[in-house]
C-alpha cells in the first residue's frame, strides 16, 4: 500500500467517490510517516471537494494546496502557483485530486511538462454504479477521455464501486468484475479495492488488488453527529 | 432496474427525459450546471433539442414557445437566473402553459454565492413575477424523491396547465445518492386541444396569450385561474409527518434541511425529548392542514421552523398555526448549513422557554 510513485494522480468520473478515496489515501500516507501534500485540482465540482477538510489535513501535518482564491464558495477555476511545489520539492509525497470528467482533467494538462519529467502514477477510480462507467465500453471511453484531457496515462485501476450507505459486498464484487474486464482490455493492473472499514471482514479473499479500507470523511450535513 | 449512484442534477435531467421531455432551454449557472450539461449530451440521443440560449430571459421565452406547441419542455437555473426568468414565468402562468422549471437554490441576495440555500421560498411561492398567479412548487429532500417528483411534475403541469417548479437547495443538485428510476403512477391527462400545432385548415387558430384589454375579461381570467388553484390545493398538497404524534415540539422543515432536522429529532429522542416534524413536500400548495392539526394537538408546546434562510416559510407556518401555538425559527443563510447539534440546542432553548 502507498508504494506508488512520488506523485499520485487520482482521477475518475465525478461522483465515483474519487475524492473520498484521495482523502483516505492522503491521511494514510501521512499516518505511514511520509511528508504529505494534497493538491485539490478540482475546478469542476462546486461542492464535496477535498479542500473542505483543510483543517483536518493540517492537524495531521498535511499540506493542502487548492485554489489561489481563498474562500470555500468560489467557482472560479483558479489554479495556485503553489501547485508547482509538489513537482519541485521532491521531499513531498503528493496526491493530486483531479476533477471528474474530461473537462476536470484538463486542469492537469497544464502540468504536463512537469509530469513529463516526473515519474507518476495515475489511478483511475471506477464505480460500476455510475451510469457512464457501468460497463466495459463506457469505462474505456471515460478513461480515454480523461487521458486526452489530462495529457497523461492511467497506470492503474481502483475499484470503488459503492452505493453510499447502501453498499453491499455484492456491489463491490460487481465492480470488481467490471474492473477485471477493463484490466484485461487495457492491460492495467487493479491496484486497490476500496471498502468501507466495516465491510472488510465480509470481503472474499484473494481478489486482484489490495483491499483499501476507508472511513467516510466527505459527510453530508445530516450524517454529522448531533 | 437496480440502483445506481446519481448526482442530483443529472438525475433530475434523466428523470425529465424519462417523463417525455424532449426540449430544454437554459443558460449555465452554478450549482445546477450538470442539468444543461447532461441534457446537451442526452437530448440529441433521444431526438430532442438542447439549446443554450443567450440569456435566461431568452430561455424562459423559448419554454413559452415550446410549451405553447404542446411539447414537454423544461428549463433549469439557480437563484439569480430564476430572477431573470421571473417575467417569463408570469407570462407562462398567465397563458396557462404547462412546463417544468428547476431552481437549484444558492445563497443570495444578488449574486450571493454558490453554496446551498432555501432563501428563494418567497420568490417561488409568493410570486417572483407579477400578478395573481401560482406555481406548483415541489421541494424534494433526496435525489430519489427528486427523480420521482420530476417525472410527476410533467403530468401535474399537463393536467392543470400550470408551470411546476422543482425547488432544491444546492445540496439536492450536487450530492450523490443511490437512485432507482421507476415509472410514476399514470394520470388521465386532457388532450392539448389548445396547443398551437397548426390548424390544417380544419379549425380556427389557437391563440396563446396573457393579454386582456377588457378589465372584466382579465378579472374573469383570474377567477378561473384561482378555481384551478383551489382544485390543485385540494388534490396535490403533499406532506410527510414524522413522529408528530405525542410530540412536544414540532419542527417544520423542507428539502435537505428536513434530513438534518430528522437527525436532530433522533438525538432529542435519546435524551427523552419528544420531537416531531412536518415536512412540506409541496411548498405551494402549502400543507396548511397538517400544521393546523399539530397546532390543535394537546402535546404540542411549540413549532420550530428550520430553514436555510433568514426565515421565509415561517410565515406560512404562522398563518396555519393561527396563534394557537408559538412558532419559533432557527436558520442559517448565505450558503451556510445548520448542523444537527445547533438544531438540538435551539429546540431545547425553545422548550425551556415554553415551560
Amino acid at each position: 500500500m502507498f508504494d506508488e510513485k512520488r506523485v499520485r494522480i487520482i482521477t475518475g468520473h465525478y461522483g465515483s467517490g474519487k475524492t473520498e478515496f484521495a482523502v483516505n489515501y492522503t491521511f494514510g500516507l501521512a499516518a505511514a510517516g511520509f511528508k504529505t501534500a494534497i493538491v485539490d485540482l478540482d475546478i469542476v465540482n462546486p461542492y464535496f471537494r477535498s479542500r473542505q477538510l483543510e483543517s483536518q489535513f493540517e492537524e495531521k501535518g498535511i499540506r493542502v494546496i487548492a485554489s489561489s482564491i481563498k474562500g470555500l464558495s468560489g467557482d472560479i477555476p483558479a489554479l495556485s502557483p503553489e501547485i508547482n511545489t509538489v513537482f519541485h520539492d521532491k521531499s513531498y509525497q503528493a496526491v493530486l485530486d483531479v476533477g471528474g470528467d474530461k473537462v476536470g482533467a484538463t486542469a492537469l494538462g497544464r502540468y504536463h511538462e512537469s509530469l513529463d519529467r516526473e515519474p507518476y502514477d495515475m489511478l483511475f477510480v471506477l464505480n460500476a454504479n455510475r451510469s457512464m462507467t457501468h460497463d466495459l465500453d463506457g469505462a474505456i471511453k471515460y478513461i480515454r477521455a480523461i487521458e486526452a484531457g489530462s495529457r497523461q496515462k492511467v497506470t492503474a485501476l481502483v475499484n470503488n464501486t459503492h452505493l453510499c450507505g447502501e453498499t453491499t459486498i455484492e456491489e463491490i464484487m460487481k465492480g470488481q468484475a467490471l474492473c477485471e474486464k477493463v484490466s484485461d482490455a487495457l492491460e492495467l493492473p487493479i491496484k486497490y479495492i476500496v471498502v468501507q472499514r466495516s465491510l472488510v471482514p465480509s470481503l472474499p479473499q484473494n481478489l486482484k488488488g489490495e483491499v483499501f479500507p476507508i472511513d467516510i470523511y466527505m459527510k453530508k450535513p445530516w450524517e454529522q453527529e448531533s | 432496474m437496480a440502483k445506481e449512484l446519481w448526482k442530483g442534477n443529472e438525475a433530475i435531467a434523466e428523470a425529465a427525459i424519462k417523463a417525455g421531455c424532449r426540449y430544454f432551454f437554459g443558460y449555465p449557472i452554478t450549482p445546477q450546471n450538470e442539468i444543461p450539461e447532461y441534457m446537451s449530451l442526452r437530448l440529441p440521443q433521444e431526438g430532442g433539442v438542447f439549446l443554450q440560449a443567450e440569456s435566461e430571459v431568452a430561455a424562459i421565452n423559448m419554454v413559452y414557445g415550446g410549451a405553447g406547441s404542446g411539447a414537454r419542455v423544461m428549463t433549469s437555473s439557480s437563484s439569480p437566473g430564476i430572477s431573470l426568468k421571473a417575467e417569463g414565468i408570469s407570462y407562462i402562468a398567465g397563458a396557462e402553459l404547462p412546463c417544468v422549471i428547476v431552481n437549484i437554490v444558492r445563497g443570495g441576495p444578488g449574486l450571493g454565492g454558490i453554496q446551498p440555500a432555501q432563501s428563494d421560498y418567497y420568490q417561488a411561492t409568493k410570486g417572483g413575477g407579477h400578478g395573481d398567479y401560482r406555481l406548483i412548487v415541489i421541494a424534494p429532500s433526496s435525489v430519489q424523491e427528486a427523480v420521482d417528483l420530476t417525472q410527476e411534475a410533467f403530468d401535474m403541469a399537463d393536467q392543470y396547465r400550470i408551470p411546476v417548479m422543482i425547488m432544491g437547495d444546492g445540496m439536492i443538485g450536487q450530492m450523490m445518492e443511490p437512485v432507482e428510476f421507476k415509472p410514476v403512477a399514470k394520470r388521465v391527462l386532457p388532450e392539448k386541444t389548445w396547443a398551437t400545432t397548426g390548424t390544417g385548415g380544419k379549425r380556427k387558430p389557437n391563440v396563446i396569450n396573457s393579454l386582456f384589454i377588457d378589465p372584466q375579461e382579465c378579472e374573469n381570467h383570474n377567477i378561473k385561474l384561482f378555481k384551478k388553484y383551489d382544485e390543485i390545493t385540494a388534490n396535490e398538497t403533499r406532506v410527510e409527518n414524522y413522529n408528530v404524534e405525542g410530540a412536544e415540539i414540532v419542527f417544520v422543515a423542507y428539502g435537505t434541511t428536513a434530513r438534518i432536522v430528522k437527525n436532530a429529532i433522533n438525538t432529542l429522542a435519546k435524551e427523552g425529548i419528544k420531537a416531531g416534524m412536518i415536512r412540506p413536500i409541496t411548498l405551494w400548495p402549502f400543507p396548511t392542514a397538517a400544521v393546523e392539526a399539530a397546532a390543535d394537538q394537546a402535546s404540542v408546546k411549540a413549532f420550530l421552523t428550520v430553514e436555510m434562510s433568514m426565515g421565509q416559510m415561517i410565515d406560512d407556518v404562522k398563518i396555519a398555526a393561527n396563534g394557537k401555538k408559538p412558532v419559533h425559527f432557527y436558520g442559517r443563510t448565505g450558503g451556510m448549513i445548520p448542523t444537527p447539534a445547533a438544531i438540538v440546542e435551539h429546540a431545547k432553548k425553545v422548550l425551556g422557554g415554553a415551560k
